[in-house]
């Protein structure tokens, strides 16, 4: 039975999905766009972030703080990582900095098991945020999924400022362009680069931290959305935020309506035992359908990046 | 003689001296899931064991136990490679513990062909329950349609009409939807199967809003039932929807899920408030040990020990006596929690099935606590097709 509550109500979880993944995409677009490097760890980073909201959340007692907490100790760790790993791979083929960071995952993975354990980790939403919000057509929505949109459109937003306008903006993205010139007008482009790399996983941080509530904090939880993400960067177009941000929600959406709707789809033309196997196939299939589609019709992605 | 034959007439000595020192100590290889994201489940199981074998002394019918604990990751494939280890290479008597049907199925004939005695306490795959049965086959937990089963007919007694079907989307997950369906009496107006280790189900929760049933059935497997049963709480349907569930609100689960949980309900064979002096002794002295509440899984495991131990020491500790080791397993005698203890014609104990409801304890503790009787002595649907006696 499909009803407008019920639409509406996907296409809120396909909008909270999809910022989720935009925060963690923004970081991983922006060093691959900026400085052509390949970074699989930033999965490790997004769970990482998870981590340390968790664990630096119950030692304050505020979820909130644990949050906040979580960003600059993630932007230290990423730093670290990024001085201690990263700045040797800029210069190497592709191949080699998937080799090297998808090692990072594991040695991230079993470093996570080794303090926190292999068990999943829960986190209690704080009262103020647990409740329900009533939409129309009498469907109810929990209030920590809208505050979850609401803080990543204003990140998003306060991303696109940042970057069109601020000094640092416009250093990353003459970065990006011709990184000898800023060089050479006196700029140290390798602690830019850190710093991109660094921020960029605060942002992956924000989205593993803001997640924990709903799902469990776990080793290789980001390891799921990590493929997704490669899939929203082409579908955006390297380097982009904007286009990652709308690749991002569309992504989110068409994983959620399908996922509802498609096995609806199904089952009124299909017997039920075809319709159950083939409804979940196909909505999970449907977004990388998508992605087929769109790189057919515009093979640069939806928002490619100016042509240097 | 020269040196030759003496050093082989020495060997064969010790050769023929291993069957009788073999029979000194029984041999238990202990096999549970103690890593990865299940692992909790393993440790209920494995406390649960051995509290039991601190109890008996390590000796298990007088015997000296050697157990040894086997992690089978939750793969198949290495619980094979495990079954090789304990039957061909260390020769154990008993293989006990098993939590998932899958596992099992993979051990299943080895263990049974080389007549090893092999002791489920989680795992009741419909197979080993019907056609594939076997005489050195037993459960010391339940085959997994029966609690199902039994929450169908909890839910038609409440006067529910319509109910929502949400489950895994795996071999137990559609058994125990076709065991709910089997026993409940009304209409089902919605059934999703979301896949094994899906985090997020804001997507099926909004389709059980949109239904609006009476009831919601789920079959979540492993710690994403977590996340459902606490997305459920979060999406403020709990109150006009209650929530049923097997094996999903349970035990393990239930000082992580928290509050959430609260007022869920299923059904179970035992759940720690049973009123019986074993139950009760059982319930203290594992608290004690190891700090928690134990669940049906540690109760299941702990009486798998004690029913070695009484087989054992029925046939006098010579457990190389297959037959009769078998014999006494089938007619095993012993305090049990659940009151009174007996096995059906495959193996599985026949028992009763309670309604549950999860419940706060004085200590601030939750329980699975006991609400009344559902159904009395319960046969689990496959065994008419098993055919031993």
């Amino acid at each position: 039975m499909i009803t407008p509550g019920l639409v509406l109500i996907q296409l809120l979880n396909g909008l909270q999905f999809g910022i989720t993944l935009f925060l963690f995409t923004a970081g991983l677009t922006l060093v691959l766009g900026i400085m052509n490097f390949m970074n699989l760890a930033h999965a490790s980073l997004y769970m990482v972030g998870a981590y340390y909201a968790v664990a630096l959340g119950s030692w304050a007692g505020y979820f909130v703080a644990g949050v906040l907490l979580a960003l600059p100790a993630t932007y230290v760790t990423a730093m670290a990582v990024e001085w201690l790993v990263f700045k040797n791979l800029y210069q190497r083929h592709h191949l080699d900095q998937v080799l090297v960071t998808f090692g990072l995952i594991m040695i991230f993975n079993e470093a996570v098991r080794m303090i926190w354990g292999t068990a999943g980790l829960y986190v209690t939403v704080p009262e103020f945020l647990s409740g329900t919000v009533r939409l129309g057509a009498g469907a109810l929505y929990p209030v920590y999924r809208v505050v979850i949109i609401v803080v990543g459109c204003a990140v998003a937003v306060g991303l696109y400022l940042v970057i069109r306008y601020s000094r640092i903006g416009m250093l990353v993205r003459a970065g990006a362009d011709k990184p000898e010139m800023v060089e050479a007008v006196g700029i140290d482009i390798r602690s830019l680069f850190r710093a991109v790399v660094a921020f960029g996983a605060a942002l992956a941080a924000l989205a593993g931290a803001l997640t924990g509530p709903l799902f469990s904090v776990e080793p290789g939880m980001g390891d799921s959305i990590l493929i997704l993400a490669l899939v929203t960067i082409v579908i955006g177009g390297i380097g982009s935020i904007r286009g990652s941000f709308f690749a991002a929600l569309i992504v989110g959406v068409v994983d959620a309506m399908g996922r509802t709707f498609l096995p609806k789809f199904f089952a009124s033309y299909l017997a039920p035992p075809v319709a159950d196997a083939m409804g979940p196939a196909t909505g999970s299939v449907l977004i990388y359908l998508l992605m087929i589609g769109i790189l057919l019709a515009k093979p640069e992605g939806l928002f490619p990046v100016k042509v240097r | 003689m020269n040196i030759r034959s003496i050093a082989a007439l020495t060997l064969l000595g010790v050769v023929a001296a291993l069957p009788a020192t073999a029979a000194d100590k029984v041999k238990v290889g202990f096999v549970s899931t103690l890593s990865g994201p299940q692992a909790l489940l393993g440790k209920h199981q494995q406390d649960g064991f051995m509290l039991a074998m601190k109890e008996l002394g390590n000796k298990l019918g007088g015997l000296p136990a050697e157990v040894t604990i086997n992690d089978d990751q939750f793969k198949p494939d290495v619980a094979r490679q495990l079954t090789d280890k304990l039957v061909k290479q260390e020769h154990v008597d008993v293989v006990t513990g098993l939590l998932f049907s899958n596992v099992l199925l993979a051990m299943y004939n080895p263990i049974v062909d080389s007549k090893t005695i092999l002791i489920s306490s989680n795992a009741g795959a419909s197979q080993v329950a019907g056609k594939m049965c076997s005489p050195y086959f037993f459960s010391s937990a339940w085959q997994t349609d029966q609690a199902p089963g039994a929450v169908g007919q909890y839910v038609t007694k409440t006067g529910a009409k319509k109910v929502f079907i949400i489950a895994s989307n795996y071999q137990a997950g559609q058994d125990a939807a076709n065991g709910f369906k089997r026993q409940f009496k009304g209409q089902i107006v919605g059934e999703v199967f979301p896949p094994l280790s899906q985090p997020d189900f804001s997507a099926e929760i909004s389709q059980i809003a949109a239904t609006r049933p009476d009831a919601v059935f789920a079959f979540i497997a492993g710690s994403p039932a977590i996340n459902f049963v606490k997305q459920y709480a979060a999406s403020g349907l709990k109150k006009d929807i209650p929530l049923y569930s097997a094996f999903t609100v349970y035990g393990p689960y239930l000082d992580t899920i928290g509050d959430a949980a609260l007022g869920s309900r299923s059904a179970a064979f035992w759940t720690p408030d049973t009123d019986n002096p074993a139950s009760k002794r059982f319930v203290e002295a594992f608290r004690k040990e190891y700090g928690y509440v134990p669940s049906n899984i540690s109760a299941q495991a702990y009486e798998s020990a004690k029913i070695i131990d009484a087989a054992v020491a029925q046939i006098k500790g010579k457990v190389e006596d297959r037959d009769a080791f078998v014999k006494a397993l089938e007619n095993v005698k012993f305090d049990s929690i659940r009151g009174s203890f007996h096995y059906g014609k495959n193996h599985f104990p026949v028992q009763s099935f309670y309604a549950t409801e999860v419940s706060r304890l004085p200590d601030g503790k939750l329980i699975e606590a006991n609400k009344g009787l559902l159904v009395k002595d319960d046969v689990d649907p496959y065994a008419a097709e098993c055919a031993m006696k």
